[in-house]
């Protein structure tokens, strides 16, 4: 398929790796920022063609697995009210909170909808007034324009029944959140590629600047994971700590000016909790005031406390590139796709999924001692 | 098509009602003026309890699968067509030549009756195609609200001609896999349609019986160990169900699997893998080594089949039930069961 086979050629790709190779002197460790990179990673071996000692660890990109629990919980609560259609897009419906998920809330007669776009939430919501629709809007800077939209023009139609639950991330003050702990093994970053198509990569040069780390803004096909990588590579071995773009074909310095605007005039920055890595000062996104019509959480009022993660699942861990999906006690044993005890193994792109689809094998013989 | 009429009103013509399951007058004006017209057959036009057949000679293969697809016309197909080849095709992959066919609808009150003429217009002319005969029936009419406007069960009776048994027990290390034609096109056809989702073209499903092509392929005199069509769950699925029948390690190729461009592109859109999308009109076969290339050959020689291809291998030694891709880029992956239905993603 055009502009798709040309970033997954086979050649291509051992042409890159033995470029890596040749610039290599000495260990390095990278972590990849977004899940979609990890799959990529994953799903195409691409850190089995990297030199010995480049090492990658997985990131806290995945939107679907930093969603706190206890904003599930609530989320499917609301789902549970009568005269609520609760929209969702479709990776949040088996993510499981503490008892309960949005595939058993809608088979004991939630009315619960997959949409592709929280616009196509706002349709439902004009076409249905006697409804309240809520769309469950989780996400990072990537989803947040289509989001802001969403509330723009709820707003514009003056609807009454439209409303947003907000679980809505930003990227760079995870990182630092990273870079901040005591045994931060992280030396440099592929930064999301579509994160910054609309934010742009301004954000990213204080982190540069503050640990010396390089940050090298990556696409998620194989070719471009391997050119990311060997950027970074590059830039560590001369000693550099820059902010480099791969993904040009996508992602210019100033962002996508509209879609920044449209997250300006809908959102202000504030605190957010993570699943798995607690509350991170100014790492998400609230509904300005002007807009708080459109928050679900004034809607539907719940003074339910929130509930605390399963002690087994050390998705925290995960999430911070401390640990390894296969090296968690529960996974593929307590924790499966089929029952997962956290997000990651839930997500399509939550690194403990990807290494369960596509590493069991492998999972397998390092269980039985072999490797 | 388009030569069914309803010369008597049922009702008022244009919707079902409850009455039409009541077993009344409009029920038997439902049978007698859409039902036994469209499939007119000796053994059906005696309108008894059951159908009274021949006893052909040979084992006798039977099987049963039920139709529930939303929205009853897609583009390449509609529910009457899914109904006739899903159950021929299940026939054909035991090595039977599909005969008989019993069908149950259950109505929803309301369902046009044009609609209910046109699936029926379509089964006729899907079992005229595989040459099937619907020999035995049943209506029943559920409330408004209780049913998705129609649903089909289909049961199907054939007669063995495969020589050798074909099933995945006979499946031996070395076998080469092949796939009659490209994957995926069913699944994202209906799944278009069902999220209005607009392409350039339409993609088509490949709804259609393979039962022609399966049989010529047993007919060939060549070694086929075992034959599946891989509807739901596609083909990634079917594979894992033999590996794990069969006990055997499966490699296959992400390269050598055909999948069309606009199928791989509305994938690639909706975050979908098109190895775990539906079809409705291939089949996957398992042949020894040797006879793989002579195996294309008779597929190919066929409209149906002509990109045939093969896919894989199944491994000498390897983890019993373990399907193994190669990638495009090189590398290998656990190609998995998946975990309940695939979702679309995020971002």
């Amino acid at each position: 398929m055009k502009y798709l086979d040309e970033y997954r050629d086979g050649a291509a790709a051992q042409r890159y790796a033995a470029t890596l190779r040749a610039i290599v002197t000495r260990p390095w460790t990278l972590m990849e920022v977004c899940g979609g990179q990890t799959h990529s990673i994953v799903r195409y071996g691409i850190d089995e063609m990297l030199p010995p000692g480049v090492t990658l660890i997985h990131g806290p990109g995945c939107p679907v697995c930093v969603t706190p629990v206890g904003t599930l919980d609530r989320a499917f609560r609301i789902a549970r009210q009568p005269g609520v259609v609760f929209t969702s897009f479709g990776d949040m419906l088996r993510v499981p909170g503490t008892s309960d998920d949005l595939m058993h809330v809608r088979a004991d007669g939630g009315d619960v909808r997959i949409v592709y776009s929280p616009l196509d939430a706002v349709a439902i919501a004009e076409k249905e007034p006697e409804r309240q629709v809520v769309f469950l809007a989780v996400g990072f800077e990537t989803t947040a324009p289509a989001n802001a939209m969403a509330v723009l023009l709820a707003a514009k139609k003056r609807l009454t029944n439209f409303t947003v639950l907000l679980a809505q991330v930003r990227v760079p003050p995870a990182l630092e959140a990273i870079l901040e702990a005591p045994d931060c093994r992280v030396q440099g970053f592929l930064a999301a590629g579509h994160v910054c198509t609309v934010m742009g990569t301004a954000e990213y040069g204080p982190l540069c600047e503050r640990y010396h780390v390089p940050v090298v803004v990556t696409g998620f096909e194989p070719l471009d994971l391997l050119e990311g990588i060997a950027m970074a590579v590059r830039q560590l071995e001369e000693g550099r700590s820059q902010v480099e773009i791969q993904y040009r074909r996508s992602v210019r310095p100033e962002g996508n000016a509209h879609a920044r605007a449209a997250i300006a005039e809908v959102f202000e920055i504030s605190d957010r909790d993570w699943r798995g890595l607690g509350r991170i000062p100014r790492s998400g996104f609230a509904l300005r005031a002007k807009y708080a019509a459109f928050d679900a959480e004034r809607r539907f009022p719940d003074s339910e406390p929130l509930s605390p993660e399963d002690p087994d699942c050390q998705a925290g861990l995960v999430l911070q590139g401390r640990l390894r999906p296969q090296e968690c006690p529960a996974f593929g044993g307590r924790c499966t796709p089929d029952h997962p005890l956290g997000a990651p193994m839930v997500s399509s792109e939550g690194a403990c999924a990807a290494y369960y689809l596509y590493r069991r094998r492998a999972a397998a013989a390092v269980a039985a001692g072999a490797v | 098509m388009g030569e069914i009429t309803c010369p008597v009103p049922l009702g008022n013509g244009r919707r079902i009602l409850l009455a039409h399951g009541g077993g009344g007058r409009l029920t038997r004006d439902l049978v007698e003026n859409v039902f036994v017209p469209a499939f007119r057959n000796d053994a059906l036009a005696v309108l008894h309890d059951s159908a009274v057949l021949e006893r052909p000679s040979g084992a006798l293969a039977f099987t049963t699968d039920s139709f529930v697809v939303h929205p009853l016309f897609f583009p390449g197909g509609d529910l009457g067509r899914l109904a006739v080849n899903g159950t021929v095709n299940d026939l054909a992959m035991s090595g039977a030549r599909p005969l008989y066919l019993s069908l149950g609808f259950i109505m929803e009150e309301g369902l046009a009756v044009d609609d209910l003429t046109r699936v029926v217009a379509s089964i006729r002319e899907a079992a005229r195609e595989a040459s099937v005969a619907v020999v035995a029936g049943d209506t029943k009419v559920v409330e408004r609200g209780k049913g998705d406007g129609l649903f089909i069960t289909s049961s199907g009776v054939g007669v063995i001609e495969a020589k050798r048994p074909v099933t995945p027990g006979e499946v031996r290390a070395g076998d080469a896999v092949l796939v009659s034609g490209t994957v995926g096109q069913h699944g994202v056809a209906v799944m278009a349609v069902r999220d209005g989702l607009a392409f350039a073209s339409p993609i088509l499903s490949d709804c259609a019986s393979v039962a022609g092509a399966a049989l010529a392929l047993l007919a060939s005199g060549l070694d086929v160990h075992c034959m599946r069509d891989p509807t739901r769950g596609g083909v990634a699925t079917v594979l894992n169900e033999i590996a794990s029948q069969a006990r055997c390690e499966i490699a296959v190729h992400e390269s050598a699997i055909p999948v069309s461009e606009d199928v791989a592109g509305a994938c690639e859109v909706l975050g979908l893998d098109p190895l775990y999308v539906a079809c409705e009109g291939r089949f996957l076969a398992f042949v020894a080594a040797a006879d793989a290339d002579r195996a294309l050959e008779v597929l190919r020689s066929r409209p149906e089949t002509a990109q045939a291809c093969r896919i894989g291998t199944v491994r000498q030694g390897g983890t019993p039930g373990l399907v193994v891709l190669r990638t495009k880029g090189g590398g290998d992956r656990v190609l998995d069961l998946l975990s309940g239905e695939q979702l679309p993603r995020i971002c």
